[in-house]
């Protein structure tokens, strides 16, 4: 039966990945993501799945790697100073090809900077900060609900390709509290994890469908295959050759890359008869409905596009708004990340301008509207 | 042997390792205790690290992780308590599993949950060209350490058991058939196992400290070692400078995995 309640953005990621099916978690409590690992620690049990805190960030992603490659599920949370270390990991599934979901709640940095405050400062880390070439989906949710609709979708897409999927929340997302309308998670469908069709002794741990995406089959069912960081091929075994690291690493990016249009997500407000659009997203996003609102009331056409898949980053869509509008305003808590990509896809047909801000508060709708009109 | 060939080991030949290097006979160990214990193939997980014996995944056919450079353990975590029914073995070496590994590895024991790890101690990185380890013993050449090591030793038998591991055993690639019986002890044990299996890298540890080639410092594990039981007849002054062999340690501790369902039940059952 739907319910209707009162939940904190990281309570409602929580639930959204038991809705989804998640029936292991592992972590290591770092603010301001530790209600995710609180909740998950009451109800996995609940519903018979497993919690355990680790004891380091390190093997909190270590163990979901494990865990998932039983069959399993898996989350694990964190911030900003954890998403680093989680990174090496992230790698290694994206090349293992193993589904994981990593909630990443941001906060100030660089380092422990501020625990407590909001800042988007991890997109680029999101991005980048493996080692190495490879894609990356991350999510950002800019409501409670979508906290749980995304993270739903983070299992969807992870399991569908075969990879890590981050869902980029920021503090003001991860703690703010809004109603919410939860169905019956009976009524959710659970994304499911394409096993392999042949019999043990035809399967080849990586070679892939049509689709890029090999069938994976549960560790204990007697596939009995290798999973490894290195560069392999289709056996699953190591192979450095120049042709095998070439095709692997192909592979990885192209099967993203081919249902690009499928794994981009994002909204428009107000933007069919815009000149100025605000590009942004997760909590920064909430100001933006505000500023449009208050604009649009002194007839100034602002409307704004809305990250809701930061990566891969929605190229074709923003260069068709560049043709569209007089000017790009990208407002964010950082320094300047997703404004050099917003640029980089506007090729320079339309202005570009930065709005960040670094000091530990969010950008209130007075703010951006002040921004706005002072163009 | 040729049949145990066929059964366990995957059609991968040549290994990447030296010549004269004792992982072949600690692995091979491994295979026999599986085979003595009739544990099923199908069942039966091994996760490595990074490094020369965590190489070993490779080549055995189960289900396999060659995971990351010293994090076997937690891959290792996650899968017995997703899937308890599994057994699952741990291959990592003395780099791999005491130095980036170390934390890692004290939080297993404390824990005590049901995984087997065969740490091969060969006293050195390998895979990197001859870099000191945390058991590489004090005194010694490496190529980080060309005016001999500083930092003491761990004994990671008494490390293991220190943590809470609930079975400590020490083995030899000399006294193979012993590694066996050790190995196969602590896989039928019911909680964290921890065998150091002692092992010669001739071409990076032996080299550089002038211990002879493979047949000198196997004969040196042979002189060195003292079974437990010898032991106990031997006062200090005779054990100075052997090390002992045999199962060190065996307690009984409650198995994280068994305790975390009495933690579902009491969940579904609405209690706390």
């Amino acid at each position: 039966m739907a319910k209707v309640l009162l939940l904190q953005g990281n309570q409602a990621c929580a639930e959204g990945a038991i809705a989804a099916g998640v029936t292991f978690f592992a972590g290591y409590p770092i603010t301001p993501s530790t209600e995710i690992a609180e909740i998950m620690a009451k109800r996995l049990p609940e519903v018979g799945g497993k919690f355990i805190q680790m004891e380091d960030e390190i093997a909190g992603i270590g163990a979901i790697v494990g865990a998932s490659l039983t069959g399993k599920k898996v989350l694990t949370a964190t911030s900003g100073p954890g998403f680093s270390l989680k990174q090496e990991f992230i790698g290694y599934a994206t090349i293992a090809e193993v589904p994981i979901v990593i909630a990443n709640v941001q906060r100030v940095g660089p380092s422990t900077g501020q625990p407590t405050a909001p800042a988007q400062g991890d997109m680029m880390q999101a991005r980048w900060g493996t080692h190495g070439d490879h894609p990356v989906i991350a999510l950002t949710p800019a409501s409670v609900p979508e906290c749980f609709t995304l993270t739903i979708k983070a299992y969807e897409l992870s399991e569908k390709y075969r990879m890590p999927v981050l869902l980029m929340l920021d503090e003001i997302i991860g703690h703010m509290r809004e109603k919410i309308e939860i169905p019956d998670y009976d009524t959710i469908e659970k994304p499911v994890r394409k096993g392999p069709r042949v019999g043990p002794n035809e399967f080849k741990a990586y070679e892939p469908d049509s689709d890029g995406v090999p069938p994976m089959a549960d560790f204990g069912t007697g596939y009995r295959y290798h999973v490894t960081g290195l560069v392999h091929d289709e056996t699953g075994f190591p192979n450095g050759s120049p042709a095998a690291t070439e095709k692997l690493l192909k592979r990885l990016h192209e099967k993203v890359e081919r249902d690009i249009d499928n794994i981009t997500m994002y909204e428009e407000y107000k933007l069919d008869d815009a000149e100025i659009a605000i590009v942004t997203y997760g909590g920064t996003a909430r100001s933006a409905y505000a500023a449009i609102d208050m604009a649009r009331e002194e007839g100034i056409k602002v409307g704004m596009f809305r990250l809701i898949s930061v990566w891969p980053f929605p190229e074709k869509e923003i260069a068709q708004l560049a043709q569209k509008v007089k000017v790009i305003v990208v407002p964010e808590l950082n320094y300047g990340q997703m404004v050099g990509e917003v640029k980089k896809a506007a090729e320079g047909k339309v202005p570009v301008k930065p709005m960040s801000k670094y000091d530990s508060e969010p950008i209130s709708p007075k703010e951006l509207l002040a921004f706005v009109k002072n163009l | 042997m040729e049949k145990l060939i066929e059964k366990y080991y995957r059609p991968r030949l040549p290994h990447i390792w030296c010549p004269g290097c004792g992982n072949g006979i600690v692995t091979s160990s491994i295979i026999k205790a599986i085979d003595k214990l009739g544990l099923d193939q199908d069942k039966t997980v091994i996760v490595s690290g990074i490094g020369c014996s965590s190489r070993a995944s490779g080549y055995l056919n189960f289900d396999t992780v060659h995971s990351l450079h010293g994090r076997a353990l937690p891959v290792a975590t996650g899968i017995k308590l997703a899937d308890p029914e599994l057994n699952v073995i741990v291959i990592t070496g003395d780099g791999d599993g005491t130095a980036i590994g170390g934390n890692h590895f004290i939080h297993t024991a404390r824990r005590n949950i049901n995984l087997t790890v065969i740490l091969f101690n060969n006293n050195i990185y390998g895979m990197t060209g001859g870099q000191y380890s945390p058991l590489t013993p004090t005194d010694s050449k490496a190529t980080t350490a060309p005016y001999g090591t500083l930092e003491r030793a761990f004994d990671i038998a008494e490390l293991a058991k220190a943590a809470g591991a609930t079975y400590v055993a020490r083995g030899t690639a000399f006294h193979a058939n012993m590694l066996v019986d050790v190995i196969a002890k602590g896989i039928s044990h019911d909680g964290f196992s921890l065998i150091e299996a002692v092992t010669q890298c001739p071409i990076y540890f032996g080299r550089q400290n002038k211990k002879g080639d493979a047949s000198a410092m196997l004969k040196t594990q042979r002189d060195n070692a003292v079974t437990v039981e010898a032991a106990k007849k031997l006062s200090p002054e005779q054990l100075e400078g052997k090390f002992k062999i045999g199962v060190l340690h065996q307690s009984e501790a409650p198995e994280y995995t068994k305790q975390y369902q009495g933690i579902i039940d009491r969940a579904q059952k609405g209690a706390k």
